[in-house]
C-alpha cells in the first residue's frame, strides 16, 4: 500500500499546493438570505453537521472523533471563527477543499472529508453552502490532533491517493431517466456521498468503483447493498424508501440503526422533493433485478428454528418476543416483522449483531423505534444463539457461519462492554 | 395490611348531624375533598377548618391508648409526594409528641375519614388543617384531663413534647394516663389553641420522609409488592388503545398456555388469570394476537388540539369587568395550545383484590378510594359496605391515570374467584393506550396596554374538555362499556370556579382592566381524558405569562417590573422578588440569539401556593435544541410542614413541566393512540435536565398550609417559552416546543 | 426446569421456565421487591439489577442466560439499618419522590461507581441516561451519586 502511494507521489511529481490568502470574515449580510437558506438545506443533505459536531458540542464546531482503520481523525471546526474555524477562508479556498481536498494553507485533507463525492457538487451549490457556513456564529474551538498510524500523518502521501482515486466532473445526466431520478443521482453521488458507506472500500480506503453500492461498512455496521443485490425481503419502492429516509422506519422493511440514524435525522427536515428524488434513484438502482416481491409474506418458521437453536429460542422468548413476537404491542402498532428485516436477510450478520449489542435509538426528535442494548446482558455465545435462531426463523437464508466469532469481533470494535 | 375494620360508617350513620347538615352548600363541599369533583364528603360543620368540616369527630382522626401511643388517621394518600411524612409532622406537632409514637393510617375506606380525593394540592389544606386542629383539640383535652387529675388550673400546665403534660411544680402526667380519663368521641371545637410556630419541635423541619428507607432497600413499599397467600396473577387482554376492540382474540390458545388458571370473559372484557405473573403475560400475548377494530370516538385528526374549537361547547363566563374605556397603545394577540399528555407513570397501574366471605377488599393506588368503593360496588354488584378499598402506594400517578380502571378490573376478576387474592397489573402499552390522558387545550388571547403601560383590555378564551372524569359511579370506568350489561358512560362536567378545571388559573391574580374571560367547555372527548397535575392551569398560565412578556416588551418595560406593576398581592410580589433576586435577574445576560432568560409566576388556582420561576437557557441555532443551564424557583406554600419536602415537590414539578413543554405529545392515527412505549412517548432524560435547580422557600409562619405539588407546572413551561423568546426573538405558542419547532421559528440566520 | 442462581451472595434453586425474565424470577420466586416492572421493554430501567457487575434490564434477561454470573439487587447492597454508601447518599439527599424508579437508579449508579469510583458529572449523566424518572427526582439522584463519587456540584465536564 505504501509502495502504491509512493508511486503515486512520484508519478505525480508534485504534491505541493499553494496557500490561498486569508481574508477578513465576510459580513453575514453580504449573502442573500435565499442563498443561505439553500445552503442550509444542502448542508443537511451533505450531513456536514453529523461529522463536524462533537457529542455535547456546538454545531459545526468540529472535534468529533472518527475511527478509521488508519487511526483516529478529528473533524475540523467549520464555523467561521478566524482562528480555529474557516472564518478567513475565501470561497476559492472553500471550493478547493470541497473539490480537491486541500485546505486553505495548502495541506492535503484526509478523504474522511468525502471530497471524492463533493467534487461533483455544482458551483452554485458550493457557493450556497459557503454562504450558509460563513453566516453561522463563529465558535472558538481548536481541533484536537489526529492520531494516525505512522507514516500516514505525512500528508503529502495523500496526493498519491488522490491521483489514484479522485475523479472530478459532473454527475452524468441520464436522459433516459426522469428529472427526479437525475436529481437523486446528483444528490446521492455528490453531497449525499451515499457510496461512502454503501460501497465497499479497498485497502487504501477508497471506494471500489466497480462495486458501487454493493454494500459497505460504517462504524462497525454494515451499510446494505443498494443495488440489485439488496437483500430486502420486500422490494423497496420509491414510497417505502421515502418513508424510511424521512422517519427512520419503513413498515415493510426495518428501522434505521447505527450511523444511518443521523442521516435520517438530516433528511427528516429537508424539502420533501429532495428525499423523493433520492428515493426514486435508489429504488431504480435496487429494482433492476429485484428478486423480492412487493408484498412478500414475512417468513416465520418457529419449528425449524427451535429445532436448530433451542437455546436461542428461549432467549428470544424472554428477551425479544415482548417487542418482536406475535401479540406484542410493537406488532399491533404496525412495526415491521423481523421477517422483513434487511439485517436478517443480509449475507453478513454485522448489522444484526450491532443492533443487538448496541440497540437502536429513535433518530428523529428522539421519537420512534427504540431498542435497548443487549451488550451488557448477553454473552457472545448468547447473542450468536439468538441471532442464529432469528435468522432461521425469519428467513430462508442459510445460517451465518462463525457467528460467535463475529459477535466477539463486533463487540471489540464497537468498544462494547 | 389486614387490620380489622373499625367501622366508622356505623359510628356516623343515622347521626343527627349528618341529616341536619346534609343540605350544606355544595360549594363548601368542593373546598374540601380534593376540590376536583368526585362525589366527595358532605360538609357538616362549616365553622371548622379543613376536613373537620366533613368529619368533626376527634376519634375519627386521633385515638390515644392507655400507653400513650397514638393512632392517627387521614383520608389522604401517599402518592410519592411525601404527604404521609408532612401530615405526620403536623399532627405530631399539634399533639406535641414524638412522631415515632404515632401509628399513622391513610386512606382506607374501612378505617379513615372520607376526605374525597387526594388531588388538587389539597392534602395539606384539607387533611393537614384537619389534623392540626384535631391535634390541637386533643392536646387541649389531654391538658384538661391532666389539670383535673392534678387539681390545678389548665394554665399551669403545658405539654413537654415527649408525651407528657407537666405542671410548673414539676409533676407530670403521661398522655396515656390523661387519655384514660377521656373520650375522644366528641366533636372538634373551632378554637383549640394551636402551638406557636416559634416553639415548633417537629414542624418546619427537614424531617426525613418515613417512606423512603424501604424504597431504597427493596422493602415492601408498593401495591406491586403485595404477596398474599394463594395470590394469582391477572392480565387484561385488549386492543392497542382506548376506542379499539380485538376482533378475534385467541382464547383457545391462551387457555392452553402453561400456568393459566382461568379466562374471564364478560362481553368484550377479557382477562387471563395464571399462577405466575410471567405466565399471565405470555398467555395475554397469545390471546392478544388478533386484529382490532375502532369502536371509540373519532380521534382529533390533523388539527390536533385545535379540533376542540370546532366541537360544540358550552360557554362559561369566568370573569368580566368593566373599567370604562381605556386607550390602548399596543396589542398582543395569540393563540396557544398544548397536546394530549400521558401521565406516564413509571409503574403501570396495579391492584390486588380479594373476595372473602362476600366482602371484596381491594388494595389500590387510586387517588380516590372513597369514590371508588362506591363505584366499584356498583360495578361488581355488591352493597357499598361490602367493598373496602385500601390505598396502597405505587409509582407516582400525577392525576387520574389507569389506577382506578385497574382497581375496578381487579375487582371484577376477583368476583369470579372467591377466596383467591388476585393481583392485576396493566402492561406498559395498556397504560399508554387506555389511561385517560391529560387534556389537549387551546387558548386565545387579545390584550393591550395603554400609554401608562398598564393592561387596558384583557380578552381571553380557553377551549377544553373536562379535566374531571373520575369515576363517581360504575359508568366512569373504561371496563363499564365492555361488560354486559354495561353502564352508560359518565357524563363529563366541568369543575366550577374557584377551583376550575379547563379554566383553572384563567382568571388572573394580577390586576387588569376590562377583563373578558371565557371557558368553552367541550363535552365531546376526541381522546379519553381526565385530571393531570395542574389541570388547565398549565396552559392558562403559559398563555397569560407569555402575553405579559410580549406586552412588557411592547411597552419597553422589564418583564419583572411589568408584572410587579400589575400585582398587589404582597406574597406574590415577595415570591417574584425572591426568585429573581436569587437568579440575579437584574444582571442577567440579555438574549443574544442563542442564550436568554425567562421568568413566570402564578399562584396555583389563585388560592394555593405561590410560585415564581426564573431560568436561563441556550439554544443551538442549527438544530433548535434547548439546554437549560439553571433554574431558580421561589415558593410560598404557607406554613411549611416539611421544607425539604416542598423543595422536592417543586424540583419535580419543574422537571416534569420541562418534559411536557419540550418533549411530550400523545400521538395518534385515525383509529388509535400510537404512543405506546417510551420510544413513541419520549419524556425528558438525564441528558436534558437543567444544570442546576435552586428552590427558595418563602416561609409564611403560622399561615394556612398551601399544597405545593402543582405550583411549579404552569410557571416553568411559561418561563421556558419566555426564555426562548428572549434568546431567539421568537414566540412559540404550540407545545411541545420541540427542536424542530424552535429551528423552524428561528430559521437559518446565524 | 430448575436453575441454580446466585443472588446477593446466596445460592438459590429456582423452578421456572427457562425463558422467564429474571425480573419475574427475582420478584415472584425469590420474593424480592427491588427490581420493578416499568415497561418490560428495556426502555425505562426500573428493573435494573447488576449481572456479573454490569447494570442490565432484568425484564429482558431470560433466566437461561444468567449462568454463573452473580445477580445483585438493591436488597444486596444494604437494608434499612445497613445501607451502603450509595443508598445512604440517596437517603441523605432524600432522593426519591414516589421512589418507583429509585432501586433501578441505585443499581445503575452502583455499576458505574464499581467500575469508575470518581466519574465526572458528564459521565454520570450519560451513564444514567437509560433510566427514567417521571417524578423529576433527577437533580437529587445526581446529587446522591456525586456525593459518593466525590464530584463537586456543577463540575460538569
Ligand atoms: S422494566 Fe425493564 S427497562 Fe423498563
Ligand atoms: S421518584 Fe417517582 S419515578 Fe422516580
Amino acid at each position: 500500500m505504501l509502495a502504491a502511494m509512493a508511486a503515486g507521489v512520484l508519478a505525480l511529481g508534485l504534491t505541493w499546493r499553494p496557500t490561498i490568502s486569508a481574508i477578513d470574515r465576510p459580513q453575514a449580510g453580504s449573502f442573500p438570505a435565499a442563498q443561505v437558506n439553500q445552503g442550509a438545506i444542502l448542508a443537511k443533505l451533505g450531513d456536514c453537521a453529523v461529522c463536524h459536531t462533537a457529542t455535547g458540542g456546538r454545531a459545526l464546531a468540529g472535534g468529533r472523533p472518527l475511527a478509521t482503520p488508519f487511526g483516529t481523525l478529528f473533524a475540523s471546526n467549520i464555523t467561521p471563527d478566524a482562528e480555529t474555524g474557516i472564518g478567513n477562508w475565501s470561497y476559492e479556498a472553500f471550493r478547493r477543499a470541497m473539490r480537491d481536498g486541500v485546505s486553505r494553507t495548502g495541506s492535503h485533507l484526509y478523504p474522511a472529508l468525502p471530497y471524492d463525492h463533493y467534487t461533483h457538487v455544482t458551483e452554485g451549490d458550493l457557493q450556497a453552502i459557503y454562504a450558509y457556513l460563513m453566516t453561522r456564529r463563529p465558535v472558538h474551538a481548536p481541533k484536537p490532533d489526529n492520531k494516525l498510524i505512522f507514516p500516514l500523518g505525512f500528508r503529502p502521501l495523500l496526493a498519491g491517493w488522490k491521483f489514484l482515486y479522485l475523479r472530478h466532473g459532473d454527475v452524468p445526466y441520464d436522459s433516459g431517466q426522469s428529472a427526479r431520478y437525475n436529481r437523486g443521482a446528483y444528490l446521492a453521488e455528490g453531497l449525499g456521498h451515499c457510496g461512502g458507506c454503501h460501497t465497499p472500500r479497498n485497502l487504501m480506503g477508497a471506494e471500489v468503483a466497480s462495486k458501487a453500492y454493493a454494500g459497505g461498512i460504517a462504524e462497525g455496521w454494515r451499510a446494505p447493498p443498494l443495488n440489485a443485490e439488496n437483500p430486502a425481503a420486500r422490494k423497496w419502492t420509491a414510497d417505502s424508501l421515502y418513508t424510511f429516509l424521512r422517519t427512520g422506519v419503513s413498515p415493510d422493511h426495518s428501522a434505521a440503526g447505527g450511523p444511518m440514524g443521523p442521516v435520517v435525522e438530516s433528511l427528516s427536515s429537508v424539502p420533501e422533493e429532495e428525499v423523493r428524488a433520492l428515493s426514486v434513484y435508489f429504488a431504480a438502482k435496487m429494482g433492476k433485478a429485484a428478486p423480492a416481491k412487493a408484498e412478500a409474506e414475512p417468513v416465520d418458521r418457529p419449528a425449524e428454528a427451535v429445532a436448530a437453536f433451542p437455546e436461542g429460542a428461549r432467549i428470544f422468548a424472554g428477551a425479544c418476543a415482548g417487542c418482536h413476537g406475535p401479540g406484542a404491542p410493537m406488532m399491533s402498532q404496525g412495526r415491521p416483522a423481523l421477517g422483513l428485516s434487511t439485517d436478517l436477510t443480509d449475507s453478513e450478520p454485522t448489522s444484526a449483531i450491532q443492533a443487538v449489542l448496541q440497540g437502536i435509538e429513535p433518530p428523529v426528535e428522539g421519537r420512534g423505534p427504540k431498542m435497548p442494548a443487549f451488550a451488557p446482558s448477553l454473552t457472545d455465545g448468547q447473542v450468536a444463539a439468538v441471532l442464529g435462531y432469528v435468522r432461521t426463523r425469519y428467513t430462508h437464508k442459510p445460517a451465518w457461519n462463525h457467528l460467535e466469532h463475529d459477535v466477539r469481533q463486533a463487540r471489540k470494535e464497537g468498544g462494547q462492554p | 395490611m389486614n387490620a380489622p375494620v373499625l367501622d366508622r360508617r356505623k359510628v356516623l350513620s343515622g347521626g343527627a348531624l349528618v341529616v341536619a347538615f346534609a343540605m350544606t352548600s355544595r360549594l363548601l363541599g368542593d373546598a374540601v375533598g380534593g376540590g376536583e369533583g368526585g362525589a366527595g364528603p358532605k360538609v357538616v360543620r362549616p365553622d371548622l377548618e379543613g376536613s373537620l368540616k366533613t368529619d368533626p369527630w376527634l376519634d375519627a382522626w386521633i385515638r390515644i391508648d392507655a400507653e400513650g401511643q397514638a393512632t392517627v388517621c387521614s383520608g389522604k394518600a401517599e402518592l410519592g409526594q411525601g404527604i404521609r411524612t408532612a401530615l405526620l409532622q403536623v399532627v405530631a406537632e399539634e399533639l406535641d409528641m414524638p412522631p415515632a409514637a404515632i401509628t399513622f393510617i391513610t386512606a382506607d375506606t374501612g378505617r379513615t375519614p372520607d376526605e374525597g380525593l387526594t388531588a388538587g394540592s389539597h392534602s395539606m389544606q384539607d387533611s393537614g388543617t384537619a389534623l392540626a386542629n384535631a391535634g390541637a383539640n386533643v392536646r387541649m383535652l389531654l391538658i384538661g384531663a391532666a389539670a383535673k387529675r392534678l387539681g390545678i388550673p389548665v394554665r399551669e400546665l403545658d405539654t413537654t413534647g415527649d408525651g407528657h403534660i407537666a405542671a410548673r411544680d414539676g409533676r407530670r402526667v403521661s398522655y396515656g394516663e390523661a387519655a384514660r380519663a377521656l373520650s375522644l368521641h366528641v366533636e372538634a371545637v373551632a378554637d383549640a389553641p394551636r402551638r406557636s410556630p416559634q416553639s415548633y419541635r417537629t414542624m418546619n423541619r427537614d424531617f426525613r420522609r418515613v417512606d423512603i428507607p424501604a424504597k431504597l432497600t427493596g422493602g415492601e413499599a408498593y401495591v406491586q409488592d403485595m404477596r398474599l397467600p394463594g395470590m394469582v396473577h391477572a392480565r387484561v387482554v385488549r386492543g392497542p388503545s382506548y376506542g379499539t376492540r380485538l376482533t378475534a382474540p385467541d382464547i383457545a390458545a391462551a387457555r392452553k398456555m402453561p400456568g393459566v388458571l382461568r379466562i374471564i370473559q364478560n362481553g368484550q372484557f377479557l382477562a387471563i388469570v395464571a399462577r405466575k405473573e410471567w405466565q399471565a403475560i405470555q398467555a395475554m400475548r397469545v390471546a392478544q394476537t388478533s386484529d382490532y377494530v375502532k369502536t371509540g370516538p373519532d380521534l382529533p385528526g390533523e388539527q390536533g388540539p385545535r379540533r376542540l374549537q370546532s366541537l360544540a361547547s358550552r360557554e362559561i363566563i369566568v370573569e368580566q369587568s368593566d373599567d370604562g374605556p381605556k386607550a390602548s397603545t399596543r396589542t398582543f394577540k395569540g393563540s396557544f395550545s398544548r397536546p394530549w399528555y400521558s401521565h406516564g407513570s413509571i409503574g403501570p397501574s396495579c391492584a390486588v383484590a380479594h373476595l372473602h366471605g362476600g366482602e371484596l377488599t381491594i388494595w389500590s393506588h387510586s387517588q380516590g378510594v372513597f369514590d371508588m368503593h362506591r363505584a366499584t360496588a356498583e360495578l361488581v354488584g355488591l352493597a357499598p359496605d361490602k367493598v373496602r378499598v385500601i390505598h396502597t402506594p405505587s409509582a407516582g400517578c400525577y392525576g387520574h391515570n389507569g389506577a382506578d380502571d385497574a382497581t375496578a378490573e381487579a375487582g371484577l376478576i376477583a368476583m369470579q374467584l372467591p377466596g383467591v387474592p388476585v393481583r392485576l397489573q396493566w402492561m406498559r402499552e395498556q397504560e399508554f393506550g387506555w389511561e385517560p390522558c391529560g387534556c389537549g387545550m387551546v387558548t386565545q388571547i387579545e390584550a393591550s396596554i395603554g400609554p401608562d403601560n398598564k393592561i387596558a383590555h384583557w380578552k381571553y378564551e380557553v377551549w377544553s374538555n373536562s379535566h374531571n372524569n373520575r369515576a363517581v359511579g360504575a359508568g366512569g370506568y373504561a371496563v363499564a362499556q365492555e361488560i354486559v350489561p354495561g353502564f352508560p358512560m359518565q357524563v363529563p362536567a366541568p369543575i366550577p370556579m374557584p377551583e376550575g378545571d379547563g379554566d383553572r388559573n384563567a382568571n388572573p391574580l394580577y390586576v387588569f382592566n376590562n377583563m373578558d374571560i371565557r371557558y368553552h367547555f367541550v363535552p365531546e372527548m376526541p381522546m379519553r381524558v381526565s385530571a393531570l397535575r395542574s389541570l388547565g392551569a398549565h396552559l392558562n398560565i403559559f398563555t397569560m405569562e407569555a402575553a405579559l412578556d410580549e406586552l412588557a416588551k411592547a411597552g419597553g418595560v422589564d418583564p419583572l417590573a411589568f408584572r410587579l406593576a400589575h400585582m398587589q398581592d404582597e406574597r406574590a410580589r415577595a415570591v417574584m422578588l425572591r426568585a429573581t433576586d436569587a437568579f440575579g435577574w437584574s444582571k442577567r445576560l440579555r438574549g443574544d440569539g442563542r442564550r436568554g432568560c425567562g421568568m413566570a409566576f402564578a399562584r396555583y388556582k389563585n388560592r394555593g401556593a405561590y410560585c415564581a420561576i426564573a431560568l436561563e437557557i441556550e439554544i443551538e441555532r442549527e438544530t433548535g435544541a434547548i439546554t437549560i443551564h439553571r433554574v431558580n424557583a421561589a415558593v410560598d406554600a404557607g406554613q411549611p410542614a416539611n421544607p425539604n419536602g416542598i423543595r422536592n415537590q417543586i424540583e419535580g414539578g419543574i422537571i416534569q413541566s420541562l418534559s411536557w413543554a419540550i418533549h411530550e405529545d400523545m400521538t395518534y392515527d385515525t383509529s388509535k393512540r400510537t404512543g405506546f412505549d417510551w420510544g413513541t412517548y419520549p419524556i425528558l432524560r438525564f441528558d436534558q435536565v437543567p444544570g442546576s435547580i435552586d428552590v427558595d422557600i418563602v416561609e409564611s409562619a403560622g399561615l394556612p398550609f398551601l399544597g405545593a405539588g402543582e405550583a411549579a407546572q404552569g410557571p416553568t413551561s411559561a418561563a421556558l417559552a419566555n426564555a426562548i423568546a428572549d434568546a431567539a426573538g421568537v414566540r412559540l405558542c404550540d407545545m411541545p416546543l420541540t427542536p424542530a419547532k424552535v429551528k423552524a421559528a428561528i430559521g437559518n440566520a446565524g | 426446569m430448575t436453575f441454580e442462581l446466585t443472588v446477593n451472595d446466596k445460592t438459590h434453586i429456582v423452578d421456572a421456565e427457562a425463558e422467564t425474565p429474571l425480573l419475574y424470577v427475582l420478584r415472584g420466586e425469590l420474593g424480592l421487591n427491588g427490581p420493578k416492572y416499568g415497561c418490560g421493554l428495556g426502555q425505562c430501567g426500573a428493573c435494573t439489577v447488576q449481572l456479573g457487575g454490569k447494570a442490565v434490564y432484568s425484564c429482558l434477561t431470560p433466566l437461561i442466560t444468567v449462568g454463573e454470573r452473580e445477580v445483585r439487587t438493591v436488597e444486596g447492597l444494604g437494608g434499612v439499618d445497613s445501607m451502603n454508601p450509595l443508598q445512604q447518599a440517596f437517603a441523605d439527599e432524600q432522593a426519591a419522590q414516589c421512589g418507583y424508579c429509585i432501586a433501578g437508579m441505585i443499581m445503575r449508579a452502583q455499576a458505574l461507581l464499581d467500575e469508575n469510583p470518581h466519574p465526572t458529572e458528564a459521565e454520570i449523566r450519560s451513564h444514567m441516561q437509560p433510566n427514567l424518572c417521571r417524578c423529576g427526582t433527577h437533580m437529587r439522584i445526581l446529587r446522591a451519586i456525586r456525593r459518593v463519587a466525590a464530584v463537586p456540584a456543577g463540575a460538569a465536564a
